[in-house]
């Protein structure tokens, strides 16, 4: 605990760093997963295809994606930019499965009146299916969230910073004390954002919050386990 | 690519299965690994899942066990074990086991909490004990469910037991760690390939176990003889 | 104007759902789609709004082939209704109402403000716009649904099972409410069903489906009732039909006899004969209830006048048809049925024989009228 307080800035330094790894990969996935993700539920070799593919790169190690990356694109191993291509490969591979996942649980009954009324495919999908989706596919992001943020750490072995640094150098110098506030830093950052993209999910879905509506907490617990379909 | 083309024909020469740090020991080594993790993992998650599951309580509970153990950074805790217990087997076990239970848990306990209530009831209303219901009722209808979650926990315990090779153990993270620190990145290579090709297979068994666990399917059951 | 034209649906599992339908709606009419499940009705509808294409046949609307239109500029020209009502839950209820004005360019402001009026029409309070929908009851949602469809002024309704999945009470109330709007409003309504005595209560004409998706009869209810054209219509409309037909016989020629009455705070003072009844009313001349000798006996040994009375059956309207004379006649326990005015105070009393006396004169009538017909025009007509 010494450590911390003493370090405070270098952890923050090292914080900022780590933040911008895991997250930026995040925004980027989601910005390809959800229309991706839309558009391939039209077609099911489509949906298939995408799924396996994604499989695959999901079962490549991080660190092996850590290093093939730059061999693949050219740029230096401790190039940060690895990090964030490889996480962004991993995070599209988790949400482009999170997507139609999260599509499929919306009420048929709704979509088929929503389409009966006039609503063409696209205005559909925008303003009626992704609003209703966005209950499953928040734990989704959740899940992605947290495991990019404890994932990046990994990377340290090859060098590449945040607060992954701390475990490397703790263990080369023998400090126990540099390496737990490093595990604290993380599951601090974790599990705040897991709560703050919790509390976004509430607010943007003001209809689930009315007294009458059922739980859907445990469809949560199924993508939150994040096992495949 | 030749660095690719270079791993590749490292892998299919022969030679370099056999030996003591040939690939086959590598192989057998991370395949050891990352089978004990997952089994302990398996023994701690798979009972709490299905007891808080058959419950219906204490959800909140798994969510924040859930939650916390995957926010764990996994190199934090090996490198912290070992300088807590020294080098050997167990830091890296302990660490692949704290990252398997999350899905083990979340698996089970979404699998069993989500039978259907009114076949539950059915259940009991016929005069089953508790135990029974959860195993001739739950279980079997939460199967796909619990064997998804040990699928998902055995591409990242296969994905993350390179690390052991960090702390001077064996597994096919020694080729990507010897390779960084020889420069070979062709050695990196052969070790991604490997760790990519273990995990794939692995999965696929999973895959065609969640497969045939379908509840009313019948697949693979042996049919009564009538 | 909708037009079947041959229409057939088979699915791809070789199914036929369809089969070579031909149908002609009116304008303005009330038509009822019914049959078992399984039978074709709601697939033939959903063809008629083109959410379901058909395997050969066409189905024209006002004159124009629906495969050749924009499917979505079509949909916005037709309502629907569907059981589960299908509110889209994430916007609220005056939204909800709104959304196929704003789909077609309507201002929110404007739609909003249309939307608040069609909610009044179809007996809604205003103080459930701003709720969601699943903060409504089952009836509730269905009216919201009903608005929604009725929103945008289409011609065409469509409405499938709609009032299905709500409890009896509320399915009458939302029936009553559906003819009253019908009368308002004038609309081409087709309406699906599986249950025949909601097709006899709302349609003007009913096409009774069968199993294959084989078009039965296309009638007015009382022929779909009184003749129907094969032994599927026949089991289906069930044993009842007979009873159900007389729905549309006219009862005010029931001959009312005079009835002995008495107000409750009177009943002491009555006279009985073993097997006769008296009617016990209010100060209002209402009836509640009927007490022979044993209720007469407990009055006068202290009983309330509740205890000692039996429920009274059903009561006979003024104007109202054969079934309801006949049915007062049977349920009354007395076995007289109770006839009252429009303000409920107590008019006569019907006997069961008189009720089928009627309907045997009505018959009668009918019968030398169709002879008539017959020799004058030749047997081609009746």
């Amino acid at each position: 605990m010494r450590w911390l307080v003493d370090n405070f800035d270098t952890v923050l330094d090292l914080t900022g760093t780590h933040l911008y790894l895991s997250l930026l990969p995040l925004l980027i996935g989601l910005v390809i997963a959800v229309p991706v993700g839309s558009i391939i539920r039209a077609s099911r070799w489509a949906r298939r295809l995408t799924l396996v593919v994604a499989s695959i790169a999901f079962t490549i190690p991080s660190l092996a994606l850590f290093v093939t990356v730059p061999l693949i694109a050219g740029l230096r191993i401790l190039d940060p930019l690895n990090v964030v291509i490889a996480l962004t490969v991993y995070s599209t591979a988790l949400l482009i499965r999170a997507v139609p996942e999260a599509l499929d649980s919306v009420p048929p009954d709704v979509v088929d009146a929503a389409t009966a009324m006039g609503f063409g495919r696209f205005r559909r999908t925008v303003t009626v299916e992704l609003p209703l989706a966005l209950p499953v596919l928040t734990a989704g992001v959740r899940v992605v969230a947290v495991t990019n943020i404890s994932l990046v750490s990994v990377g340290s072995v090859i060098g590449i910073g945040g607060l992954g640094q701390l475990f490397t150098q703790g263990y080369q110098r023998n400090f126990p004390d540099q390496i737990l506030a490093g595990i604290i830093a993380i599951v601090v950052l974790a599990l705040f954002f897991d709560a703050a993209l919790y509390l976004v999910g509430r607010l943007l879905t003001p209809w689930t919050r009315t007294r009458r509506s059922g739980g859907s907490r445990v469809v949560t617990e199924r993508s939150a386990a994040g096992e495949p379909t | 690519m030749s660095i690719v083309s270079d791993a590749v024909a490292y892998i299919l020469d022969g030679a370099n299965w056999s030996g003591g740090v040939g690939i086959g020991t590598r192989l057998l080594e991370h395949a050891w690994y990352s089978l004990l993790a997952v089994v302990i993992s398996a023994a701690v998650a798979v009972p709490l899942g299905l007891a808080i599951g058959h419950r219906r309580r204490g959800e909140v509970v798994v969510v924040g066990l859930v939650n916390s153990l995957r926010s764990l950074p996994t190199l934090g805790v090996l490198t912290f074990a070992v300088l807590a217990l020294g080098l050997g087997l167990v830091p890296p076990i302990l660490a692949l086991v704290l990252l398997g239970i999350p899905p083990i848990l979340a698996g089970t306990y979404a699998g069993v909490a989500n039978a259907p209530a009114t076949v539950v009831d059915a259940a009991r209303a016929m005069g089953m004990r508790e135990r029974q219901v959860l195993f001739r009722v739950e279980v079997p209808v939460a199967l796909p469910l619990i064997l998804g979650g040990l699928r998902n926990a055995t591409l990242q315990v296969i994905a993350t037991a390179t690390v052991a090779a960090f702390v001077n153990l064996g597994g096919l993270g020694r080729y990507i760690f010897d390779g960084l620190a020889l420069y070979s990145y062709d050695r990196v290579v052969v070790g991604a390939i490997l760790v990519a090709v273990l995990a794939l297979v692995a999965d696929g068994l999973w895959a065609l176990a969640v497969w045939a666990s379908q509840p009313g399917t019948g697949r693979l059951r042996r049919t009564p003889r009538v | 104007m909708i037009r079947f034209d041959g229409v057939t649906k088979q699915f791809p599992d070789g199914t036929t759902a369809v089969d070579r339908l031909d149908l002609e709606i009116v304008e303005g009419a009330f038509t009822v789609f019914v049959g078992p499940s399984g039978c074709g009705k709601t697939t033939s509808m959903r063809m008629i709004n083109r959410m379901i294409a058909p395997s050969s046949g066409r189905i024209e609307v006002d004159g124009r082939d629906v495969a050749s239109v924009d499917p979505v500029a079509l949909r916005r020209g037709i309502g629907y209704v569907i059981q589960s009502a299908g509110l889209l839950p994430h916007r609220t209820v005056v939204d909800n109402v709104a959304t196929v004005p704003v789909l077609t360019g309507t201002s929110r402001r404007q739609a909003r403000r249309e939307a608040m009026a069609v909610l009044e029409r179809v007996g809604l309070d205003a103080s459930l716009a701003t709720r969601y929908p699943a903060q409504l009851s089952g009836g509730q949602q269905q009216r919201v649904g009903v608005a929604r469809a009725l929103a945008a002024d289409p011609p065409i309704l469509l409405m499938d099972e709609p009032f299905s999945a709500v409890d009896p009470v509320v399915r009458e109330d939302l029936q009553k409410e559906m003819l009253r709007l019908q009368a308002d409003l004038e609309k081409t309504i087709v309406f699906v069903t599986h249950d025949i005595d909601e097709a006899v209560r709302l349609g003007d004409r009913i096409a009774v489906f069968g199993t294959g998706g084989v078009l039965q009869q296309y009638d007015t209810p009382d022929r779909v009732l009184s003749s129907p054209a094969t032994d599927f219509v026949a089991s289906f409309v069930g044993r009842d039909r007979g009873y159900r037909g007389l729905s549309f016989r006219d009862g005010s020629s029931v001959p009312l006899h005079p009835l002995s009455t008495t107000r409750a705070e009177s009943a002491t003072e009555v006279r009985l004969e073993p097997s006769e009844w008296v009617l016990v009313v209010d100060e209002a001349d209402r009836p509640r209830g009927w007490m022979d000798v044993t209720g007469l006996e407990g009055v006068r040994a202290g009983h309330s006048i509740d205890e000692s009375t039996a429920a009274g059956g059903s009561l006979f309207p003024e104007g109202g048809d054969l079934r309801q004379a006949l049915d007062a006649a049977i349920s009354s326990p007395s076995g007289i049925g109770v006839a009252v005015r429009r303000d409920g105070s107590v008019l006569g009393g019907i006997d069961a024989t008189e009720v089928l006396a009627v309907l045997a004169a009505q018959r009668g009538t009918e019968a030398s009228e169709r002879s008539r017909a017959f020799t004058e025009s030749g047997p081609a007509a009746g």
